[in-house]
Parts: C-alpha cells; sequence; structure tokens
C-alpha cells in the first residue's frame, strides 16, 4: 500500500519534472521564432509601405544609383542626407572583407593548434593548451575591440605604415581572435573522435607519427575541420562589437584591404539607436537585421549539417 | 505595513507637490538635456512646489510636443523650420522663443601636425572629400585622415548643415561613437582631424577657424565662442507657447541670470555673452 503510494508519487513527479524541462526546451525555440518574427516584420514595411518606397526599394538599396542628375551612378550609405542613399553595396564588402581577413589568420591557427593538441601534445601539455585557447572565447567581444582599437591599430600602422590606422586588416585580426576558439574546439574534438583503430592500423603498417595524423586522421576529420570553419564565419559575419571599435566604419567601395570598412552588424549597432521609429531608415536597419539573420541562420545550419554526417561517417567506420 | 505606510506617504506628499505647486514640463533636444535637468534641480531647490520634469527625445520631438500642447517648454538646438512654424499657426500655437545658452564645435589635430589654422571653405573641402591631402592646407605632404561623428548625433548634422552645407560627408570619414572616440583617434593618428564639443579636447590641439580667407583665425574657447568670434557656434533655445508668464517667465529669467549662466558653464556649456542674455531676459 505505501508502496503503491510512493509509486504513483514519482510517477507524478517524474511527469512534472518531464513536463518542466520540455517547456523550457520549447520556450528557446518560441523565443527564437518570436525574434526572427519580430525582425522580420519590421522590415516588411519596405516592401508594402508607399511612403517608404517612396524614400527606398530593395532595387536602390542592391543597385548602383544616379543619386543627383547627371553624376555618374554610384553606391553610396548616406542615410542622413538630402538625398538620403542606402546602398548595401559598400556595407555588404566591408562584412565580407573583415571576415576573409578573421579567417585567413585564425583557420592556420585554429587548425594548427587543433592538430598539434590532438596529435603530438603530450597529456599534460594538452591539458594546458586546450583550456587557454578555449578561454579566448570567454572574453567579451568590448575587450578584443577595445585592445585592437588601441594597441594593435597602432602596432599594425607602425610596421606595415598604413595611411589608416583602423581599418579592415585590424578588425580582422581582431574578429579572428574571436573566431579562433570556435574552429580550435570543433576541429580538435573531430580529431580526437577519430577511432582508434584507425590510427593502430596505419601505425602497424609501418607509419609515422606525421604520417598517421596528415594522411590518416586529418582527411577523415575533415568534416569536422569545414564545419569549425564554416561556424567560425558564422560568428566573423555577425559580431559587432569588434569591428564596430577597430574598423573605422567608413562605408568605401575599394578593393584595399588596409582601408576603413563598415559592416552590417556595426552600421545596426552605431544608427538603430536614434532613428526615427517606423521610418524608412529604421525599416532598412530592420531589413539589414533579417538579411543577418539569414545569412548566419544559413551559415551555421551548414556547419551543423557537416558535424552530423562527420559523427555518422565516423561511427559507421567504427562499428 | 512599514512599506506600504511608507509609499502611502510618499505618493500622498508627491501628489501634495503636484496638486499644491506648479507642474512644468520640459521636453526636446539630447544636445540641451543635461543642461536642463541641471537647471531643473537647481531651480526646485530654491522654489519649493515647483516639480519640473525633464525629457530629451530630439529637438524635433520637443518641438512636436509643443505644437501639441504636451509640453511647456520645448529645449531645441535648432530655430523651427517654415513648415513647423506654419504647422503651429494652423494649431493655434505662437511659438515664442529664447536663447538660453551657446554650443561651439571645436576641430581636433594632432599635436604634431603642422597646420594650425583652417578656413571653413578648408573644412569643407576636407570634409566632403575634395581636399584630400596636408599640403593643400599648407602641411606635409601625407594623406588626411577624416574622423566624425556617427549620422544620428546631433553634431553629425550640425556640422553637415553648417560647415558642409548640408553637402555629404566624404565616404573616406571614418565615424566613431562620441566625441571622446573621436578626440582618442587624433591624439593616436598624426594626420587625422576631427570634430566635436569643445569641452573634450585632451591630447590634440584646436585648430583655428578662419570664417572666410579675410577674416582672423579663431581658437575656440568660452571666451570666443561667448563674445561670438568663433565661427562654428550655435544658441539653443528654449521654446515657449506664447511669452512666457508667471512660474514659467521666472524660470527662464533665473536660467538666463548670472547664478543659471554659471550653471551652464559648470556643465560644460557656453555661457550666453551677458548684454545677450539680458536682451532676452523678460521684462
Amino acid at each position: 500500500m505505501i508502496e503503491l503510494e510512493f509509486k504513483r508519487k514519482s510517477k507524478l513527479r517524474e511527469f512534472l519534472g518531464e513536463k518542466f524541462i520540455s517547456i523550457n526546451a520549447y520556450a528557446a525555440l518560441i523565443g527564437i521564432l518570436l525574434i526572427f518574427v519580430f525582425i522580420f516584420k519590421e522590415a516588411l514595411p519596405i516592401f508594402t509601405d508607399e511612403e517608404i518606397r517612396d524614400e527606398v526599394t530593395v532595387e536602390r538599396m542592391i543597385f548602383k544609383q544616379e543619386f543627383y542628375e547627371g553624376r555618374e551612378p554610384k553606391f553610396s550609405w548616406q542615410p542622413n542626407s538630402d538625398v538620403p542613399k542606402y546602398s548595401l553595396y559598400p556595407l555588404f564588402l566591408g562584412t565580407i572583407k573583415a571576415a576573409i581577413i578573421a579567417m585567413l589568420f585564425s583557420v592556420p591557427l585554429g587548425v594548427g593548434a587543433a592538430i598539434y593538441s590532438s596529435q603530438f601534445a603530450g597529456k599534460r601539455m594538452r591539458e594546458i593548451i586546450k583550456p587557454v585557447i578555449e578561454m579566448l572565447a570567454a572574453i567579451p567581444s568590448v575587450v578584443l575591440g577595445f585592445f585592437a582599437l588601441m594597441l594593435l591599430a597602432t602596432f599594425l600602422q607602425n610596421v606595415i605604415g598604413l595611411t589608416f590606422r583602423l581599418n579592415a586588416l585590424n578588425a580582422g585580426i581582431a574578429l579572428g581572435l574571436a573566431v579562433i576558439p570556435i574552429i580550435f574546439t570543433v576541429a580538435e574534438d573531430a580529431m580526437t573522435s577519430v577511432p582508434k583503430s584507425l590510427r593502430d592500423a596505419a601505425i602497424a603498417l609501418g607509419a609515422n607519427p606525421w604520417q598517421v595524423s596528415l594522411t590518416m586522421v586529418f582527411p577523415a576529420a575533415m568534416p569536422g575541420i569545414a564545419a569549425g570553419v564554416v561556424l567560425g564565419f558564422g560568428r566573423a559575419i555577425g559580431e559587432t562589437m569588434i569591428v564596430l571599435m577597430a574598423s573605422g566604419n567608413a562605408a568605401i567601395v575599394s578593393a584595399s584591404f588596409v582601408e576603413s570598412i563598415r559592416t552590417f552588424s556595426a552600421t545596426i549597432a552605431a544608427e538603430l539607436a536614434e532613428v526615427v521609429f517606423g521610418g524608412a531608415h529604421y525599416t532598412v536597419l530592420f531589413f539589414i537585421g533579417s538579411l543577418l539573420f539569414v545569412f548566419t541562420f544559413l551559415i551555421n545550419l551548414s556547419g551543423d549539417l557537416i558535424l552530423m554526417k562527420l559523427k555518422e561517417k565516423l561511427q559507421g567506420k567504427s562499428n | 505595513m512599514k512599506k506600504t505606510l511608507f509609499l502611502l506617504t510618499a505618493t500622498l506628499v508627491i501628489a501634495g507637490f503636484v496638486i499644491a505647486g506648479t507642474n512644468i514640463t520640459i521636453k526636446g533636444s539630447d544636445t540641451l538635456i543635461r543642461l536642463g535637468q541641471r537647471w531643473a534641480e537647481e531651480y526646485m531647490k530654491i522654489n519649493n512646489g515647483v516639480v519640473i520634469q525633464v525629457a530629451g527625445g530630439g529637438s524635433g520631438t520637443g518641438i512636436a510636443a509643443l505644437l501639441n500642447g504636451t509640453t511647456d517648454i520645448c529645449e531645441s538646438s535648432r530655430d523651427m523650420k517654415e513648415k513647423e512654424y506654419s504647422q503651429a499657426k494652423d494649431k493655434g500655437v505662437t511659438p515664442y522663443r529664447v536663447s538660453v545658452a551657446l554650443d561651439g564645435i571645436a576641430v581636433f589635430l594632432n599635436e604634431k601636425n603642422k597646420v594650425q589654422e583652417l578656413s571653413i571653405a578648408q573644412l569643407k573641402g576636407i570634409y566632403t572629400g575634395a581636399i584630400t591631402n596636408w599640403k593643400e592646407v599648407g602641411g606635409n605632404d601625407a594623406r588626411i585622415i577624416i574622423y566624425g561623428r556617427e549620422n544620428n548625433s546631433g553634431t553629425y548634422v550640425y556640422f553637415k548643415e553648417e560647415v558642409l552645407g548640408n553637402e555629404d560627408y566624404s565616404e573616406y570619414t571614418q565615424t566613431l561613437p562620441g566625441t571622446a572616440a573621436v578626440v582618442n583617434a587624433v591624439s593616436k593618428d598624426v594626420n587625422g582631424i576631427g570634430y566635436g564639443g569643445i569641452a573634450w579636447a585632451k591630447g590634440v590641439k584646436y585648430a583655428a577657424i578662419k570664417k572666410d580667407d579675410a577674416s582672423p583665425a579663431v581658437v575656440p574657447s568660452v571666451e570666443t565662442v561667448s563674445g561670438g568670434s568663433y565661427p562654428i557656434s550655435r544658441e539653443l533655445y528654449w521654446f515657449f507657447n506664447g511669452k512666457p508668464t508667471g512660474q514659467l517667465k521666472d524660470l527662464v529669467n533665473w536660467a538666463l541670470s548670472e547664478a543659471g549662466q554659471k550653471i551652464a558653464e559648470e556643465v560644460d556649456y557656453i555661457p550666453l555673452p551677458r548684454e545677450r542674455a539680458n536682451e532676452m531676459t523678460i521684462e
């Protein structure tokens, strides 16, 4: 009798516990969905509101515009002007430039460190390296931005002799510091999870450690490394504070990597606080927000898909 | 229980003030809000029973509030536009403008820069991108690196209207959040130039500004802005609906008095010249 009572109680408790946990999971889902809906809703008037479409349309944001009669058509981001100019191209270019430099800087370092830590480092060394690199992720981005603004920019200018102190290179390197731990962690996990049987087989065939890691482990873990790079790229596109502080925020159309840039995320951060609520400028900023959301969503999704594939593959082989 | 009692008393006391005393609302310019708040605090100290609420939102917001009758005083860093004056007429509001303080915009150069003075025309050339090398304005042969404020700052708009004649800034203008960031950037950049409020200059030098080629070059300071010789300065306004009377008149006259203007100077605004303040004072 007592036992039954106890069972019933614990069943109830189990039931409630389970419901509580699943509600938490759904809350996160619903939260993301609501954010999604809100951002798109605020960007929608660009397609529907006549008054806003008088000032800006998607077409005018994408293509070169003849802003003043008789002058050469060009791309320009000047939202606070007699003739408001909302070309997205300079911002897109800035975002991509910063991300490219961040990747050029962080991929070799992140992947290299991952190979060393997973393949060559002794147990003690590995226990030091891994947490230290992962600690980089714990540095607030505003601190990295401040570091780039005050120290890195001066250092780069003195060493390379740059005209512009705050530029794509400076921002990209600082971004790279934020991206390294992402690439490192994912790539390192992928390489350590390559089954020992594969490695043993290679050693048994007489391969030295270099050959084992480069011809055996590295290719097997390739999808994981690729996923790390993709996730890092997503971070580089969306990161705001570092570029806001370190890039100079000038919306220039040029191929140079040592001129200032203005990125999508920094533009939203700098301008959203004081625009007229519901106006054309406000709507454009939300449109940019939607673009960023879709970009990073797709990038992260593809990263996760690659990782899932990798897991299937490795498990399949080890069985 | 104690808490409820306390809350009840507090509510009653506040309600008492509101009912018994005068309630004044001030709304508008974010440039002026700090000064508005300081004046309100000091004025409430010496005038028991007067409650002043100060809110920002921008000059445009303040003017709209004045026209809609939802504020007693509108703070504005610009005059009302023709359109706003005609809207006021339609709504039966007669705007009464009082200058309450001055604001000057300084141009910063790196301490090592050879250039000491610039004319407004040269500044316009630099910031619109027509002049790109320091040697064109008497400096070294080096690219001019231009720094400015974010495009929603009041200073950005003022500089654009006043110096650039409303033309667009050069696309090479690097925008930074806040005057302090601009000063910092110029202090680290030998070929840099920036602009911002006068109170913020540290580690850089002011450019002396010439209104045109024939005018003398003037370095910004409380004296030169207040005396009217510094060319990039503006008056900051309070707008009323009709000539203020009673408590409102008392408040504005106090703000224009020496005591009121001294407070303005304490919080880094530039006081009106005495004559101008007297001229503004309401009989």
